[in-house]
């Protein structure tokens, strides 16, 4: 074969194995959910990987979510002193977090710190044989293994964010009010006036569920279909947090385009 | 089954997650604050609604008695149609003018509701006869403009600052 056409198969190769690689999740996500059935008929399961992924990012969530308002609160007041709209400093945090960073930002670090975490355990299980070794017991590894650390994933997403978007306002309001000196009442009544719960706090919990829902399944589906090596599990590890940092941001445009037509 | 300390750790969490939606809900949202709990529909027409948008407040005497749930156009009238849903606590006379006006300089603009002095009261798809319209700026820079160089005397041969459609 000339040179071209050894470049054109070995793109063709690619999209073929990419398309069977999507179908290959596809079918992992609809068995993981057929099976959740052991996750809710034994829910300490899910309370264990809830502990894992939810309990031990709540540190780097809360940490990050009150350098982030801070940074809100300074740059905003920046801007907003030179129109004259100090007070309306906290619409502009609690708007820009309770739609976007909190869900979105929550999520890149859930991202980095649960997800990997799972890939990386699901990846060694796989690389030691465990799974295989559960098959032989007649116990399904998806039923026991992968299903009970999607729910906990999906299940702590949501309140992860809520927790981020609250820290944020709390640095906002530290730097804004405390430090600066922002009137405290017009900083809480500006807001409360411009966040409305259905369109606003709803609709971050919506994305953030979402988010959560993805970046647990490309986690999982990334340690299941690892090739069990040590250099699998650390490529797989590194394209779970690459996948489900572009799918966050991806789904990030597409909810919001959604959600916020501006009408 | 028994109970352990990592129940303990993920009751904390989703305590804590919990306690954060219901502060979002009610200290960084509205939730708290003025909820529509019975409503009746009016409608008033208005040459020109400027930068009304629908959920803008409507407010009487400062206070929010309602809000903006529907803007149409009227090929009619050529005017606009703006439908208000009104708290079913206040009950206003049917001579009620409505006006649109904007809060501060370059705020948001709302219905200001003045209250007539007749007997009857407004009812649920009732119209609101008297109406005011937007202001706006540039018709009003203009005619101020037009009245300074015909001498200072304010006359009004430019239209009349509410009939002609913004920019």
């Amino acid at each position: 074969m000339t040179g071209i056409g050894v470049f054109f198969s070995a793109i063709g190769r690619r999209v073929i194995d990419s398309i069977w690689r999507l179908g290959y999740a596809t079918r992992f996500m609809a068995l993981t959910l057929l099976r959740s059935g052991t996750s809710l008929t034994r829910f300490s399961l899910v309370i264990r990987e809830i502990y894992s992924s939810g309990v031990l990012s709540l540190i780097i969530i809360v940490v990050s979510g009150l350098f982030v308002g801070m940074v809100l609160g300074l740059q905003g007041y920046e801007t907003l002193k030179t129109y004259g709209a100090e007070q309306s400093l906290g619409v502009l945090v609690a708007l820009s977090l309770v739609r976007e960073l909190g869900p979105v930002v929550a999520a890149l670090l859930f991202a980095s710190r649960a997800g990997s975490a799972i890939t990386a355990e699901i990846g060694l299980m796989k690389t030691t044989e465990q799974l295989k070794a559960l098959e032989m017991m007649a116990i399904d590894p998806i039923a026991r293994i992968v299903a009970p650390r999607f729910w906990g994933g999906v299940i702590s997403m949501p309140l992860l964010a809520a927790i981020f978007s609250v820290m944020g306002i709390f640095g906002g309001y530290v730097v804004g009010v405390v430090l600066i000196g922002v009137d405290d009442g017009s900083f809480w009544s500006q807001m409360q006036a411009a966040v409305d719960v259905r369109h606003d706090v709803i609709n971050g919990v919506i994305k953030s569920g979402v988010f959560g829902f993805a970046v647990t399944a490309i986690a999982l589906f990334e340690g299941y279909d690892a090739t069990p090596t040590a250099e699998g599990v650390s490529r797989a590890t590194t394209r779970t947090v690459v996948t489900s940092s572009l799918a966050i941001l991806a789904l990030d445009f597409i909810l919001t385009a959604f959600m916020f037509k501006g009408v | 089954m028994d109970r352990t300390a990592l129940d303990l750790w993920v009751g904390v969490f989703v305590a804590a997650g919990l306690a954060a939606l219901l502060v979002l809900a009610f200290k960084v949202g509205n939730m708290s604050g003025f909820k529509m709990s019975d409503a009746y529909t009016v409608t008033a027409e208005f040459d020109n609604i400027g930068g009304l948008k629908p959920r803008a407040a409507v407010k009487s005497a400062g206070v929010v008695v309602g809000r903006v749930s529907q803007i149409a156009f009227d090929d009619k009238t050529y005017e606009a149609t703006v439908t208000l849903s009104l708290d079913k606590r206040y009950a206003f006379p049917k001579d009620t003018i409505a006006a649109i006006l904007t809060s501060g300089l370059l705020g948001e603009q709302y219905i200001g509701l003045d209250a007539g002095g007749s007997e009857k009261k407004l009812a649920s798809g009732d119209r609101i006869q008297i109406t005011q319209s937007a202001v706006v700026l540039e018709n009003l820079i203009s005619q101020f403009l037009y009245s300074k160089a015909g001498g200072g005397s304010v006359r009004s041969p430019t239209p009349s600052a509410t009939g002609t459609p913004e920019k």
